[in-house]
């Protein structure tokens, strides 16, 4: 925001309050500083005595340890995938850490009074309170959200005041649940995945890899036989789900992967809302991250996934930064049930990510709502897969992709109407902005339908910020990127209604800050 | 990536199973060896390249030609009716007698077999030049198996406004005829030149086509691809334009057991435009591929790619359509629209619409849609009195109607639009 440092004063229009908050968005990646604190951790490179030494610490039984080491033997046979648009030097799977863990967590605390202040503070700083008040998960200054503004829906208790619990993933482990027993009194469980290893076997055992199979892809696989954390959540029957859950991960130490793994199963009937967030500190290095989310939905069941991801996208001149190679799917199998996912793609050096819907179930919905955006060296290929075998099955894809600096923007994705997937109807929208003429957008659909009954349309464009636009703000008293912001703002629109009220304004703001410096 | 042995092995084979062309001149010695090598490094097509993800390479790549029984046209060909330069190849060979003498003023017209004995020839400019531009970043190696193993073909050079159209008429007389033919098309500037191509040209036919479109130069390509049930083809179109050059090409294709039509166009002069389009309609054993390429590598250019499919009886349609802005292609224009309609449940329609763009200031958009004929619309027209299957006919042709329009000449848009009713009315018996 660089007419905002000429002075305070503010603008004839914006209010002093507004300028402020922007000046404290505006600026580099703000969430780039790091804990110090002691960690523990595993040897460095990966082979199968690791792999056996992450289940033993979980705690993990037999069949879990088995599971692993299976998927460990897949992975060897594995060829890193090459099709994505992106680009980054060869990574050394062996000279990195596969488990880091706070000294201080080695003995898993009773309850949130028990954890380490320093790892509390952590959370504090990134905004994400670990107690169990008001909280939201990764949004700024939502504290003093009110009532009104509140989204009518999940998460809204009786007061009409929102609440979110939060399982919170530092490095390789999950450092608390908050809300737990609250949860469990509606039925829900909602902990860290390692605890559901250990006191819900049968529910893991039975979902676990029923979704994305072990041998997937090269990163699923790879997670798969790693996977430290991550969280676990069952919504039984008929029950909607009393608050928001999400999950904030945070990668701190240095030379670590992070391999969180999301198993979330919505029983017939129910209905869950689940946000994710997450952030790394800033360094010159690149650090990878491969999770895994599997979403069940049965029969009417409903489940909205939100992401906001902002890892650190690497500096200016493309240095650092994470490697985001993720795998999400969510299987509608039951009849009428409901799955949409809602990201919003602003961090990462190199993102590799397609939440998919398999559409199983007849009458089954599925949604993707994305914006990813890209500024200086940053590489996005990222997109979803609707997979329709059920009868009347439905889905629907806005995409929108902004493009900035030397980045790369790609969209990728898959609709494909098998012969028994009757009037089933797709619609897909992807609409790709430029700014600046050394960055590339690109779209790469592939569209595949085996039955006449289907209906399947997709639509695709790709231009730079209107000029009349951009002059129209500037009339106003805009600074160029601050217009630039607003319009790409409203190009945004769509997707952005998509997301639950906090989160949104939180990607709003997100918009601004990736497309500092983009402009001039 | 290297080639896998499978890959090298089928290559070998089919290589070794092209009777060589006979020997030629250095220069298309030299650009037959350069393909060859080309071909090796990158192997025929298989099955688990991104490329032949829709279509199964196999038949277009096995050393022997899978039999095609003849077909007898009962009816005048099409383009019959329309004064032109006809030159006949029967099973991919030039036939003289059948062809009408070669002489058309600001045009000249030589046979590729006669010409490659020519130490000095313009064609050395071209040939196996475009095919070889265009095997990056895409490989294409049907094309470069025909530049290495072509013996015939034609070399047009247009120097001024040709009066009338030249027509290239393919016969296919043995059953299991596998022909090659390259053509090199090269219209100087301020040149214009309309050919015509029809006809099924043997049991499996290669074709590559060569157009280099100097400044200002005019092409139109009119191509109507047999209504043999059971041959093959894989044809490739490697167009380079130059500063307001026009290229505008228009397939129709109806039935052919299997048609893999590729098109590359490259964008190299300021303002010039490209306009590719297709119509295609088939039943059954149907296989029809349209993959387009179009690259913008300069400015103020204008593309269009119009795709149209129906598609019945278990017919498959495949569209991968790109256009790829290169840096600096500032004020590019790029359309691309695919759209098929599934007349039954058995028929599939695959399509990869791409954008790849490095320039901020364009325009380039892309649609694709599939389903079945608009329930009301039938309704609409039967409740006007129309039988059922002549309302579809009617639905049908109009759905085609925005490929068609694409072609400029109103005599060819009729005789297009003329011979896809008449499949249709044929059709319903």
């Amino acid at each position: 925001m660089a007419a905002l440092d000429k002075g305070d004063e503010a603008k004839e229009g914006v209010d002093q309050e507004t300028v402020d908050t922007v000046r404290e968005v505006g600026g580099a990646y703000k969430y780039g500083w790091e804990t110090d604190i002691e960690m523990d951790y595993a040897p460095l490179g990966l082979d199968a005595d690791i792999v056996r030494l992450i289940s033993a610490k979980n705690g993990e039984p037999q069949w879990m340890t088995d599971w692993r080491l299976s998927a460990y033997e897949r992975w060897l046979q594995k060829e890193e995938p090459t099709w994505a648009m992106v680009e980054y030097p060869e990574i050394d799977f062996q000279s990195q850490y596969y488990y880091a863990r706070p000294k201080s967590m080695e003995v898993k605390p009773e309850s949130l009074d028990d954890v380490d202040p320093k790892l509390l503070e952590t959370y504090e700083k990134l905004g994400i309170p670990l107690k169990e008040q008001m909280i939201l998960a990764g949004v700024e200054g939502a504290g003093e959200t009110t009532p009104a503004d509140a989204r009518i829906g999940a998460g809204e208790d009786r007061q009409g005041e929102r609440r979110v619990a939060v399982d919170a993933v530092f490095d390789s482990v999950s450092v608390g649940t908050t809300f737990q027993a609250e949860l469990k009194k509606a039925g829900v469980i909602f902990c860290s995945i390692s605890e559901a290893i250990r006191d819900h076997p049968d529910l893991v055992r039975k979902y676990l890899g029923s979704v994305v199979p072990v041998s997937d892809n090269f990163y699923a696989t790879l997670n798969s036989a790693v996977f430290s954390d991550g969280s676990f959540v069952y919504v039984p029957p008929g029950v909607r789900c009393p608050m928001e859950l999400s999950t904030y991960f945070r990668i701190n130490a240095e030379n670590t992967g992070q391999f969180e793994r999301t198993l979330i199963i919505a029983d017939k009937g129910s209905f869950v809302s689940y946000l994710e967030g997450c952030t790394a500190p800033k360094r010159d290095e690149t650090q990878l991250h491969a999770a895994v989310v599997e979403i069940i939905a049965e029969e009417d069941a409903e489940v909205k996934y939100s992401t906001v991801q902002n890892w650190f996208p690497g500096d200016e001149n493309g240095k650092g930064g994470i490697y985001n190679f993720v795998t999400k799917r969510a299987d509608c199998r039951g009849d009428r049930s409901k799955v949409m996912w809602t990201q919003v793609e602003t961090g990462s050096a190199v993102t590799w990510k397609y939440p998919s819907c398999i559409l199983r179930g007849d009458d089954s919905q599925g949604e993707f709502y994305s914006i990813a955006i890209t500024n200086n060296w940053q590489q996005a290929d990222t997109g979803t897969k609707m997979v329709h075998l059920g009868k009347n099955t439905k889905s629907r894809i806005v995409s929108k992709g902004i493009s900035a600096g030397h980045a790369q923007n790609t969209y990728r994705g898959l609709v494909s109407m098998h012969p028994k997937a009757q009037n089933s109807r797709n619609y897909t929208q992807c609409d790709s902005l430029l700014i600046g003429s050394t960055c590339g957008a690109h779209t790469v659909p592939y569209i595949e339908v085996k039955n006449n009954s289907a209906r399947v349309e997709h639509e695709a464009t790709t231009s730079k910020v209107d000029d009349d636009q951009l002059f129209y703000c500037r009339q106003r008293g805009m600074d160029e990127e601050e217009a630039v912001a607003l319009v790409v703002n409203g190009f945004c629109r769509d997707v952005l209604q998509a997301l639950p009220m906090e989160f949104a304004m939180e990607a709003q703001q997100l918009v601004a800050i990736s497309l500092e410096g983009s402009v001039g | 990536m290297a080639v896998t042995q499978v890959k090298v092995d089928a290559t070998e084979a089919r290589l070794a199973a092209i009777p060589a062309p006979d020997k030629g001149a250095a220069w298309i010695e030299a650009a037959r060896d350069a393909a060859r090598a080309r071909l090796r490094e990158m192997g025929l097509p298989g099955r688990r390249d991104e490329y032949w993800k829709f279509t199964r390479p196999d038949s277009l790549t096995a050393p022997e030609a899978p039999a095609a029984a003849l077909f007898e046209m009962g009816e005048p060909q099409v383009f019959d009716g329309f004064d032109r330069v006809k030159l006949v190849f029967v099973d991919g060979v030039f036939d003289a007698d059948s062809s009408d003498d070669p002489a058309l003023a600001g045009v000249e017209i030589e046979r590729l077999a006669t010409a490659a004995q020519t130490d000095i020839h313009w064609a050395r400019e071209t040939y196996g030049i475009l095919e070889a531009r265009g095997q990056t970043p895409v490989p294409r190696p049907l094309a470069a198996l025909n530049t290495a193993c072509a013996g015939d073909g034609v070399l047009i050079r247009a120097t001024a406004r040709a009066e009338k159209p030249i027509s290239l008429i393919y016969r296919h007389e043995s059953k299991t005829s596998d022909a090659y033919l390259h053509h090199v098309i090269r219209v100087e500037s301020g040149a214009e030149l309309t050919l015509l191509e029809n006809g099924p040209a043997a049991a499996r036919f290669n074709k590559v086509m060569e157009v280099d479109i100097a400044d200002g130069g005019r092409f139109n390509h009119v191509r109507a691809q047999g209504r043999d049930h059971e041959r093959r083809a894989a044809t490739h179109i490697f167009a380079r334009l130059g500063a307001e050059a026009v290229f505008k090409s228009f397939t129709m294709t109806v039935n052919g057991q299997m048609t893999r039509n590729e098109c590359v166009v490259e964008m190299a002069g300021d303002d010039a435009v490209a306009h590719v389009a297709g119509a295609a309609m088939g039943d059954g054993d149907f296989h029809d591929d349209d993959t387009v390429f179009v690259t913008h590598d300069a400015e103020r250019c204008e593309s269009r790619q119009v795709f149209k499919k129906v598609l019945r009886g278990g017919a498959v349609g495949v569209f991968q359509g790109k256009i790829l802005v290169k840096a600096g292609a500032q004020k590019t224009d790029g359309y691309q629209i695919s759209q098929s309609l599934l007349l039954d449940g058995d028929s599939q329609f695959l399509a990869k619409p791409e954008l790849e763009i490095y320039a901020d200031d364009v325009v380039c958009s892309h649609g694709s849609t599939t389903g079945a004929i608009d329930a009301d619309t039938l309704y609409y027209l039967r409740s006007r009195g129309l039988p059922k299957a002549e309302a579809t006919d009617l639905l049908v042709l109009s759905f085609l109607a925005e490929a068609v329009e694409e072609i400029e000449d109103d005599a060819l848009r009729n005789e297009v639009t003329a011979r896809l009713g008449a499949w249709l009315a044929r059709r319903r018996g």
